[in-house]
């Protein structure tokens, strides 16, 4: 094997060579994997071993980056490049790795802790960079690694190791912080639903720019049931809001609550019988304005309420690590090649005989 | 001539002169400092520079805190600071003067803005009476020049707005100053042409004030007469004048390229190391990278990151910043992958002296990150040494796959000497030598590859950025097992990979230079030892010293972690080793703990460098007792520890052991 590493970057050994065909199998890595019997992150695992080979990459084009938590084991399961990092700074380190290596997939694993707590500030920044990657939040509502303190997604009053008494803290909806941020994709998926998962991170994946994927998870040891209400089997027809671009926006067994928007503009749950379908919001994710799609991500107050799930918003922003490498091609085509015995001259210089 | 005082009537050529600039912050005085360095660079003197500002952008006007100055060596010999006492001040306002007139000797000249020496600027200076007629300043020969009303007065007719025109003043300071030491004007006529295109208004002005203050000095027969300081006989060259931070960020260009890797700076601004990422984002046309992070954590983290995508990761910091950098270094002690920390050490703790210089992140940088997490140390000595030493961080940080923090200062990151350009053909290859293929046989029989496998000689281990198949891996901050890489909690693999790290650093030491020993002819007794911009300082001591007939050596380290392998021998061959430092006697410790050598510490913690008079006396005290005793005994010691050892400034570096 030869070393092709580039000058400007870019690492490669099977550029020329088509796509290999894989399977699951050829995703995962030898590692046992150590999460808890029951775990909803094993669902997840799975969506992803699955859809890698669907969507012709390349393993060794393809990075998974995590904080630290238990969603954060996940790279360590992955046959592919990957850097368990440290507590809530891995948007920072995929975005200096993003943003140098465009040719690569960088995928970030997180969780409600990791991402919203201790690395709130890098989640916001990311997006709001718009930085190539797709980050993966696993919100299980919980402190699971660290046995079971409340998180920044714990609803209020909750009881946990950490709040015998009961959380005083207003949770975050990691949806409205998203698109608060100026995030350009912004989805939701659960872990019951292999199906909606892996399409949620298709979407993601295509998305260029960032993309934000929140994913209720089950933490079957901590927080045992925290949206059972809404994604067990028998709720979801009732509970579960599916986004349809261009479509109206309705569910129920037989489609017959929908979302309407008021004269006030809040989006509200309503008998279609009562309202009639052409009063339907139609879900459009490439509007704009990213109000709309923030009242949505509110509509629920919580997983006990009927909730949407699937893509929020879609748009095209520039990006961050192409617009720098545009910048920099720019100021080459302007310059030539920077040349460093004249940049040591750039100053006044002068000749001691 | 002395090197201390002046007397413009003895004669008109000086072999060298320390030259203050001194006003208000919003005066421009750091300017028009800039600009005479620049000409008398180009004139061909040696030279060395200070400026010595207020962390406030705009401290209230008139006042003492709001005082900024910049000190500049002008020599027709090679110098090695901005001198201890200037020969001439200007003192644009009262505070000025008042802030800066008890480091003059006497003898000493001063120009003052005599239009600002009014009621209300002397109170907000403290003055009861004004000091240019209570005879308060008889030791000085005191020039009074109205530079506000003149200035004002020569852009009356070019419409420029009396209030406008009066911030140009710190021109015609810069003309007359001119005058005095024989320097052309014409070059600083063109540079402000060219800064301030465009505003027409503002150039006009500040061209007049220039000329003015020029024809000033020709025609009010003031002075006696001018004086010259003449070129320096430098080796030759070509040469710039340059601050330690562009010399840092030209140092990673060229590390840059010689290495074949993209460059990426992950920072958030913070003083005095933004010019570093000032300089570096003018330069794309090296393919260099500039981001500006959130926060400190993420501009080191994106560093990582991209370090780990196989560029050349870089952040830099000072003071708090670095600070909350540690986690993230730590990290890159466990990935053992090449990144490089730039530590422009300012005062602390927190927050502070923003602006103002100290060496007292040196334990830090040592051991301020949780468990055995040693990593490499190269610290800078003069601005232009940045470069170098910049080159040989980068040099370290590839070779051995690892975090390294290059310790510069506030001293150097603002100060500027010339420097004679070296030849690029010259400039250290850097070797990436990435991973190729696998580099292990498996139980099964498989080639594959495995992350912590270590070189022999360097003990590094691979470095494979994404993007080749076969060598995918997983990387993380939990320990991993000797070879495989896999994340292992295993007590014994954990006690050999944590030996294993500390002693790829430690090997270090063979892959450096021996300690660099000035040592005239090697009788010497006592050894001074510094790091870091201390160099100057040390150095000029040195001279005096041995200009008094003494015999004395230096030694400089570079190399702070490890430290050069020979250090311990040298030590051992001098009777008395006096080890000064800009901060509580951190590189003292270091050498007593490694070394068991009972080094006598000397130490200042001012915000500004040693002088060399002071350097001067610790080295003669420490010589005096060693010749009075073995120097060795506790009567000697205890007179020695803790006194002050410079009698006219009493707080002027503190020695103790
Ligand atoms: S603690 Fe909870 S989230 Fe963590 S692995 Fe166990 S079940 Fe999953």
């Amino acid at each position: 094997m030869t070393d092709l590493a580039q000058a400007d970057g870019t690492h490669t050994n099977g550029a020329s060579v088509p796509v290999p065909v894989t399977t699951r199998k050829d995703w995962s890595s030898d590692q046992e994997v150590r999460w808890c019997p029951g775990c909803g992150d094993y669902t997840i695992l799975a969506a992803m071993q699955m859809l890698l080979p669907d969507l012709g990459v390349r393993r060794e084009n393809t990075v998974f980056l995590s904080g630290i938590g238990c969603a954060a084991r996940l790279p360590y399961y992955m046959n592919t490049y990957g850097m368990h990092s440290i507590h809530g700074r891995a948007p920072a380190i995929a975005t200096g790795l993003a943003t140098t290596r465009p040719d690569l997939d960088v995928w970030v694993i997180t969780g409600d802790g990791d991402s919203l707590s201790i690395g709130g500030n890098h989640l916001i920044h990311a997006l709001r960079r718009n930085v190539n990657i797709t980050i993966l939040l696993f919100n299980n509502q919980i402190y699971g690694l660290t046995k079971g303190q409340y998180s920044p997604t714990s609803e209020m009053a909750k009881v946990t190791k950490s709040t015998p008494f009961g959380s005083l803290e207003q949770p975050f909806n990691p949806l409205s912080l998203a698109l608060g941020a100026e995030a350009s994709f912004v989805a939701r998926s659960h872990d019951m639903d292999r199906k909606h998962m892996t399409e949620m991170f298709r979407r993601a994946h295509a998305h260029k720019g960032s993309s934000f994927v929140e994913i209720y998870q089950n933490c079957n040891v901590f927080n045992d049931g925290a949206f059972e209400q809404i994604t067990g089997k028998d709720h979801r027809s009732e509970m579960l809001i599916p986004l349809v671009h261009g479509e109206p926006i309705r569910f129920g067994a037989e489609g017959e609550h929908g979302v309407v928007r008021g004269p006030d503009g809040a989006v509200d749950v309503v008998s279609v019988a009562d309202v009639g379908e052409s009063a339907l919001l139609v879900h459009d994710e490439h509007r704009e304005n990213p109000g709309l799609a923030f009242q949505l991500s509110r509509l629920s107050r919580g997983p006990y309420e009927p909730t949407p799930i699937g893509v929020f918003r879609d748009v095209d922003r520039p990006e961050y690590g192409l617009e720098m490498t545009r910048q920099v091609d720019a100021v080459i085509e302007r310059k030539g090649e920077g040349d460093i015995a004249a940049l040591l001259r750039s100053g006044s210089s002068w000749t001691v005989e | 001539m002395s090197d201390t005082t002046m007397n413009e009537h003895e004669s008109e050529v000086l072999d060298r002169v320390i030259l203050r600039f001194a006003g208000d912050s919003g005066d421009g005085m750091q300017l028009v400092g800039d600009q005479f360095t620049n000409v008398s660079a180009l004139f061909g003197n040696d030279l060395a520079t200070f400026p010595d500002f207020p962390a406030e952008i705009r401290a209230p006007a008139g006042t003492l805190a709001g005082v900024s100055a910049f000190q500049v060596q002008i020599s027709d010999h090679d110098i090695l600071t901005p001198g201890d006492a200037p020969n001439v001040l200007v003192a644009m306002n009262p505070a000025a003067l008042k802030a800066n007139v008890a480091t003059l000797p006497p003898g000493a000249t001063v120009i003052v803005n005599v239009d600002a020496f009014e009621e209300r600027n002397l109170t907000k200076a403290g003055y009861d009476v004004n000091p240019l007629t209570d005879g308060s300043l008889s030791a000085y020969t005191v020039y009074e020049v109205p530079m506000t009303s003149i200035t004002t007065e020569v852009s009356k007719d070019a419409g420029v707005k009396p209030r406008d025109a009066e911030r140009s003043k710190n021109f015609f300071a810069l003309g007359l100053i001119c005058w005095l030491y024989t320097r052309p004007i014409d070059g600083t006529a063109e540079w402000i042409k060219s800064k301030y295109e465009g505003k027409f208004l503002v150039m006009e002005a500040n061209l007049r004030a220039l000329k003015a203050g020029y024809h000033f000095g020709e025609t009010a027969e003031l002075f006696a007469s001018s004086f010259e300081v003449r070129p320096a006989t430098l080796e030759p060259g070509e040469y710039v004048n340059i601050t330690g931070n562009t010399a840092t960020a030209w140092g990673l260009i060229a590390a840059a390229k010689q290495s074949g890797l993209p460059l990426f700076l992950g920072t958030y601004p913070i003083t005095p190391a933004s010019d570093i990422l000032h300089e570096l984002s003018k330069h794309k046309e090296f393919g260099v990278r500039t981001f500006q992070a959130e926060d400190e954590i993420a501009g080191i983290g994106a560093a990582l990151g991209a370090a780990f995508g196989g560029a050349l990761g870089v952040t830099t910091t000072s003071g708090p910043g670095v600070d909350l950098k540690a986690e993230m270094m730590g990290l890159g002690v466990s990935l053992e992958l090449p990144l490089l920390i730039i530590n422009i050490q300012r005062g602390g703790p927190s927050t502070g002296l923003p602006t103002k210089t100290e060496q007292a992140d040196l334990l830090h940088a040592m051991y301020g990150r949780h468990g055995e997490s040693p990593l490499p140390i190269v610290a800078a000595k003069t601005p232009s040494h940045c470069f170098e030493a910049t080159i040989e961080a980068v040099r370290l940080a590839v070779k051995y796959r690892t975090p390294v923090i290059l310790l510069s200062d506030g001293y150097l990151a603002n100060g500027t000497e010339p420097w004679r350009l070296p030849d690029v053909a010259d400039l250290p290859i850097i070797d990436p030598d990435f991973a190729s293929g696998p580099n292990h046989i498996d139980e099964a029989g498989n080639e594959v590859f495995w992350p912590y496998v270590r070189d022999e000689t360097t003990l590094a281990r691979p470095w494979a950025p994404p993007g080749l198949a076969g060598l995918e891996h997983r990387i993380g901050g939990l320990e991993k097992a000797d070879g495989s890489g896999n994340v292992s909690y295993d007590g014994d693999n954990h006690e050999r990979m944590t030996r294993l790290r500390a002693a790829k650093i430690a090997g270090i030491a063979n892959d450096i230079p021996p300690t660099d020993v000035d040592d005239e002819d090697g009788h010497a007794d006592v050894l001074v030892v510094g790091w870091g911009s201390t160099y100057g300082a040390i150095a000029a001591g040195v001279r005096r010293v041995r200009a008094r007939g003494h015999k004395v050596a230096h030694a400089h380290l570079v190399h702070l972690n490890p430290f050069p392998a020979d250090l311990g021998d040298v030590l051992g061959r001098y009777r008395r080793v006096l080890v000064p430092e800009v901060n509580m006697g951190q590189l003292s410790r270091l050498l007593r703990a490694e070394y068991l050598v009972d080094v006598v510490s000397f130490t200042q913690l001012k915000g500004i460098p040693f002088r060399a008079a002071s350097m001067e006396s610790a080295i003669l005290e420490l010589i005096r007792t060693e010749d009075a005793g073995d120097g060795r005994s506790d009567a000697v010691t205890s007179s020695v520890g803790g006194t002050p050892v410079d009698g006219t400034v009493p707080a002027d570096g503190k020695v103790s052991r």
